[in-house]
């Protein structure tokens, strides 16, 4: 899940009775499924939550460029190249229909940008990790998109309009995404020299565990989860998608003719679902706080690159400024 | 870049369908704006031609408005084709 963890502001959720009017108002719609739009009425804590929520989606968008920007002058052919660069475009759309999203909220962009850069707001623990050979760049397609395709699929239904249109039209680019991701493997196995294929191992063992760590944690117990699926933000819990995509992804690994680093993984006849073994959180909240492998630099690579596009945009400013001048004169 | 200007974008597919809202932009200038929108919402060919509007220049329905302005038309059913029940033998009409 590109958004792990949404504070919602709250303990307990209200029931209907317990609502004012026009709360109450608010809920009936949403159970009715009708969507939420920007000027209507929301309680505060439902207008924060997506704020919170939309942001991190918008900047784990932004941020998700940078491990694959590693390798464009590195991709292994000009086809590769392009394709690779196509959905680095793809990412920053995204993260710009997000953070429009978010905006409809009252929210400010400068602001929340300035939050991600100085740390106080949340990405996607996944693009802390590094991509390390060539073969990062398939399985970041094929296990990071398809992990948050499944993510995103149910958001296309979530209750605010803005955010709902904003998932539909990312989730319509998202499959080449994870599409072209596989290709790379699957050509690196079937085609590629063994050393080749051990890079596809290598690479499906480092990325594996934390791609399952980015539908955030068990959310059982967590009050923020049930409030975001009372609300309808969220429409399944972090444990029904990690599930789902463990089941669709374990027969394309084994198509590869690949495995999984983890011993406890078997189909579940009983449950009609794949087992898996336990997950380490302690490295999860770790990456979340700000000590994974990359965090660091990859706040400094935004850091610079809004710091280093700044006459860029005061030149486009300025130039703006003197046509509407010329225009007034002529 | 908030102070640039927000401009929301309508394109028109190659269907002849009517321009359609998508999104917004943030730019300087309306040429920018509609440089922005190019790249961000027709990388796949959705469209033949885009609007860009200064959001500040759209006027809106209140969303308090929304019963006077919408339920009348809920009661005026013959206004709808089905509501004409012609017998079987006019055929499709």
């Amino acid at each position: 899940m590109y958004a792990q963890q949404v504070e919602t502001g709250t303990k307990a959720i209200k029931s209907l009775a317990e609502m004012g009017p026009e709360e109450r108002a608010f809920q009936e719609k949403i159970d009715a499924e009708i969507k939420i739009e920007a000027k209507n009425w929301m309680p505060d804590n439902y207008r924060k939550t997506l704020i919170r929520q939309i942001s991190q989606h918008a900047h784990s968008e932004i941020v998700g460029m940078l491990p694959e920007g590693n390798w464009v002058t590195r991709a292994p052919t000009l086809k590769r190249k392009l394709q690779l660069m196509a959905k680095i475009q793809d990412e920053a759309g995204h993260g710009l229909y997000l953070y429009s999203a978010m905006e409809t909220l009252g929210a400010d962009r400068d602001e929340e940008i300035e939050k991600l850069h100085s740390g106080r707001a949340k990405y996607s623990s996944i693009f802390n990790y590094p991509t390390l050979n060539w073969a990062d760049m398939g399985a970041v397609g094929w296990l990071v998109d398809g992990a948050a395709i499944v993510n995103q699929v149910p958001l296309q239904r979530t209750s605010y309009g803005p955010y709902s249109r904003a998932m539909i039209r990312v989730c319509k680019e998202e499959s080449f995404h994870q599409r072209q991701g596989y290709e790379i493997l699957l050509h690196m196995m079937r085609h590629g020299i063994q050393a080749q294929k051990d890079m596809v191992q290598d690479a499906i063992n480092r990325l594996w565990w934390p791609s399952l760590m980015m539908f955030g944690p068990s959310d059982a117990e967590s009050p923020n989860s049930a409030q975001s699926m009372a609300w309808k933000i969220k429409r399944h819990t972090n444990d029904e998608l990690r599930q789902r995509f463990i089941d669709q992804t374990i027969p394309q690994l084994e198509l590869l003719g690949c495995s999984v680093p983890d011993p406890d993984l078997k189909w579940n006849e009983e449950r009609g679902h794949y087992d898996f073994g336990e997950i380490q959180w302690k490295e999860f909240y770790e990456v979340l706080k700000g000590n994974g492998p990359c965090n660091r630099e990859r706040l400094e690579t935004r850091r610079n690159a809004i710091q280093d596009g700044a006459w860029v945009r005061e030149a486009a400013v300025a130039h703006a400024n003197k046509k509407q001048k010329q225009q007034a004169a002529a | 870049m908030s102070e640039w200007t927000l401009f929301e974008v309508f394109i028109r597919s190659k269907h002849g369908l009517n321009h359609k809202h998508v999104g917004s932009v943030h730019a300087v200038d309306a040429e920018m704006a509609i440089e922005n929108a190019r790249d961000l919402y027709t990388r796949r060919n959705e469209g033949v031609s885009i609007w860009a509007v200064p959001s500040a220049s759209i006027t809106a329905t209140a969303s308090d408005e929304k019963e006077p302005l919408f339920d009348p038309s809920e009661d005026k059913v013959y206004r709808h084709a089905s509501f004409y029940e012609l017998p079987d033998e006019v055929g499709h009409m």
